[in-house]
C-alpha cells in the first residue's frame, strides 16, 4: 500500500532526457524572423544522430524549433498537427499565427508540468502574421515570454552575451544570418554536444524557408595551439 | 610524545561523507561569482576582472580586487572562495620572492604555475581556487589557466568563473594573434562588460593589468560602468544640531510612597 506521500505513477513519468538536441537560437530582423538550429542528437554523451531537423512548419504562419528530449519535440509536432487541423476544418478565413502557437504551447507546457510529467524541451516560436513579426519561448516548466532575440540550453549562456552586444532593429537578412553564425560558431567550440551541421530557417510575411544543411568554417591554428608548451616544457 | 603529523588530514572529509551518506545536506561551496580573462598581444599579456564579491545573493564588496600580484613580472587572477584565492596566491608569492633571493633572477612563470598547481593538487580540490595566471619573463610571455585541483592548460586567451562563457563568447569571436596593446586591452574590457552585464555574479567595475618585458601597468578600476544612477542633490548628511523645542522643567510628581514596614530590609522575611 503506497503512502499518502508517495505515488504509484512516478515511476512512468520521464524524470530525464534521453536523446537531445542542443542550443535554438532565434532573433527578429528587418523582413521577419531568422532560427538557427544544428543537426546533433546526443543520446548522452555520444552524438548518435546527425541529421535530426530541430526546426518545423507550423501551419502557415509559423516556425517551430525545439531543443531537449526529440520524442517530446515529436509528440509535440503530433499536438501541434492537429491543432492546425481543427483550425483548418473551421474554414473561416482565419488561421492561427504564431502568437497562437505560442499560447497553446506554453497551456500545454506548463499543464504537463504540474502533472509531474513535463514535455522535456525549450521551444522558440516565430512567424509573422498581417505584418506582425513574433518571436516566443516556452521552456519544460512552462515560463514563457516574448523577444527580438532568444537562445535556449547553452545558448543562453554563450549567444545571448552577443545577442545582446550586436542585434539592431533593422538587420538585412545577410546581417541576420551573419549574427546566427557567429554565434553558432561559438557554440561549436565551446558546447560539447554540438555538431558542425546546421540550417537556418527564414520566416517572412511571403512563408517559410528552411535552409539546406551546411558546415561552419573553424580557426584553430593559433600559435600557442600549434605548440602549447614552447617555454614550460613539462606542463600541458 | 606525539610529533604531529604533517601535510592535510583527511579524517574529517571521510567523516563528512558518512554523514552525506547518512542524509545530511552538507554545505555547498561558496562560489564567489566572477569574471577573470586573459589574453596573450605582441608584446605581452593581458589580465582583467571584475570587481564584485558576493556571499550567496548578497554583494559583500562592491570594489574588491583580483588580480593579485606574483612577481614584478607575473600576476594571477583569482576565482573561486575569496579566502582561498588570497592565501595562496600570498603564499607562493613569498614563495617566489625567497627563491628570487636564493637564484638572484627574475621569476618565471612555469615556476608560479608549478608551485601553486603542486599547492593545489596536494589539498585534492578542497582549496578551491580558480586561477588565471599570466607574466613576462626571460622565455617570453605566458598564460595559464590553474583549476581547483590542480590541472592546468596554457592557452593564447583564457576566461574563468560565473561569467566565463559571457566572456568566452566574445574571446571566441573577436581574438586574433598579434593585437596591439590598445586592441587587446579594448577586447579584455568588452569581454569583462560581458560579464558584468550578463552574469549575476560579476559586477560593478572593469580592473586590467598589461604586462609587458620589463614593465606592467595596473589599471585600477580601469572602466566603471556602473555609477550611482541616483544621486540627491540635497545630500545624504543630516544636520548634527538638534532642533531644541521648548525649555520648560516640569519635576515629575511623586505616585508612590514608599513606607518602610518592619526594620531593615523588606525583602527579608
Amino acid at each position: 500500500m503506497d503512502t499518502l506521500l508517495s505515488s504509484e505513477g512516478d515511476s512512468q513519468r520521464t524524470q530525464y532526457p534521453y536523446v537531445t538536441g542542443t542550443s535554438i537560437i532565434g532573433i527578429k530582423y528587418k523582413d521577419g524572423i531568422l532560427m538557427a538550429a544544428d543537426m546533433g542528437g546526443s543520446y548522452g554523451s555520444t552524438i548518435r544522430y546527425k541529421s535530426v531537423e530541430r526546426l518545423k512548419q507550423v501551419g502557415k504562419h509559423s516556425l517551430i524549433g525545439a531543443s531537449g528530449e526529440i520524442s517530446d519535440f515529436q509528440e509535440i509536432l503530433k499536438y501541434l498537427d492537429e491543432l492546425i487541423l481543427h483550425d483548418n476544418m473551421w474554414d473561416d478565413g482565419n488561421s492561427l499565427g504564431p502568437k497562437e502557437v505560442h499560447n497553446y504551447l506554453t497551456r500545454v507546457m506548463y499543464n504537463r508540468r504540474n502533472k509531474f510529467d513535463p514535455l522535456w524541451n525549450s521551444l522558440v516560436i516565430g512567424g509573422v502574421k498581417n505584418g506582425q513579426k513574433y518571436l516566443g519561448s516556452v521552456s519544460m516548466i512552462g515560463v514563457h515570454y516574448e523577444d527580438d532575440h532568444l537562445a535556449t540550453g547553452f545558448g543562453n549562456h554563450l549567444a545571448r552575451p552577443i545577442l545582446r552586444e550586436e542585434w539592431r532593429e533593422d538587420l538585412s537578412f545577410e546581417e541576420g544570418v551573419k549574427l546566427l553564425e557567429k554565434c553558432m560558431r561559438n557554440l561549436l567550440y565551446r558546447d560539447r554536444s554540438a555538431v558542425n551541421k546546421l540550417q537556418i530557417a527564414k520566416i517572412t510575411e511571403e512563408g517559410l524557408t528552411v535552409s539546406q544543411p551546411y558546415s561552419l568554417k573553424t580557426f584553430w591554428n593559433f600559435a600557442a595551439f600549434q605548440n602549447p608548451t614552447v617555454g614550460a616544457t613539462g606542463s600541458w | 610524545m606525539d610529533v604531529p603529523k604533517t601535510g592535510f588530514s583527511f579524517d574529517l572529509c571521510r567523516r563528512n561523507e558518512m554523514l552525506t551518506k547518512k542524509g545530511l545536506k552538507s554545505p555547498g561551496y561558496l562560489k564567489t561569482g566572477t569574471t577573470i580573462v586573459g589574453l596573450i598581444f605582441e608584446n605581452g599579456v593581458i589580465l582583467g576582472a571584475d570587481t564584485r564579491a558576493t556571499e550567496g545573493p548578497i554583494v559583500a564588496d562592491k570594489n574588491c580586487e583580483k588580480i593579485h600580484y606574483m612577481a614584478p613580472n607575473i600576476y594571477c587572477c583569482g576565482a573561486g572562495t575569496a579566502a582561498d584565492t588570497e592565501a595562496v596566491t600570498d603564499n607562493i608569492s613569498s614563495q617566489l620572492k625567497l627563491h628570487r633571493y636564493h637564484t638572484g633572477r627574475e621569476s618565471r612563470v612555469v615556476t608560479a604555475l608549478t608551485l601553486l598547481k603542486s599547492h593545489l593538487f596536494r589539498y585534492q580540490g578542497h582549496v578551491s581556487a580558480a586561477l588565471v595566471l599570466g607574466g613576462v619573463d626571460v622565455t617570453g610571455p605566458h598564460l595559464h589557466t590553474i583549476y581547483p585541483h590542480g590541472s592546468t592548460d596554457t592557452l593564447p586567451f583564457a576566461t574563468m568563473g560565473s561569467g566565463s562563457l559571457a566572456a568566452m563568447a566574445i574571446f571566441e569571436s573577436e581574438y586574433r594573434e598579434g593585437l596591439t596593446r590598445e586592441e587587446g586591452v579594448n577586447l579584455v574590457t568588452k569581454a569583462i562588460c560581458s560579464g558584468i552585464f550578463n552574469d549575476l555574479g560579476s559586477g560593478s567595475n572593469v580592473d586590467v593589468c598589461v604586462i609587458e618585458k620589463g614593465k606592467k601597468e595596473y589599471l585600477r578600476n580601469h572602466l566603471t560602468p556602473n555609477p550611482r544612477t541616483y544621486i540627491s542633490s540635497k545630500g545624504y548628511t543630516f544636520s548634527k544640531k538638534t532642533e531644541v523645542l521648548l525649555t520648560k522643567i516640569t519635576p515629575l510628581k511623586e505616585l508612590v510612597d514608599v513606607v518602610q514596614v518592619g526594620g531593615g530590609d523588606a525583602m527579608e522575611e
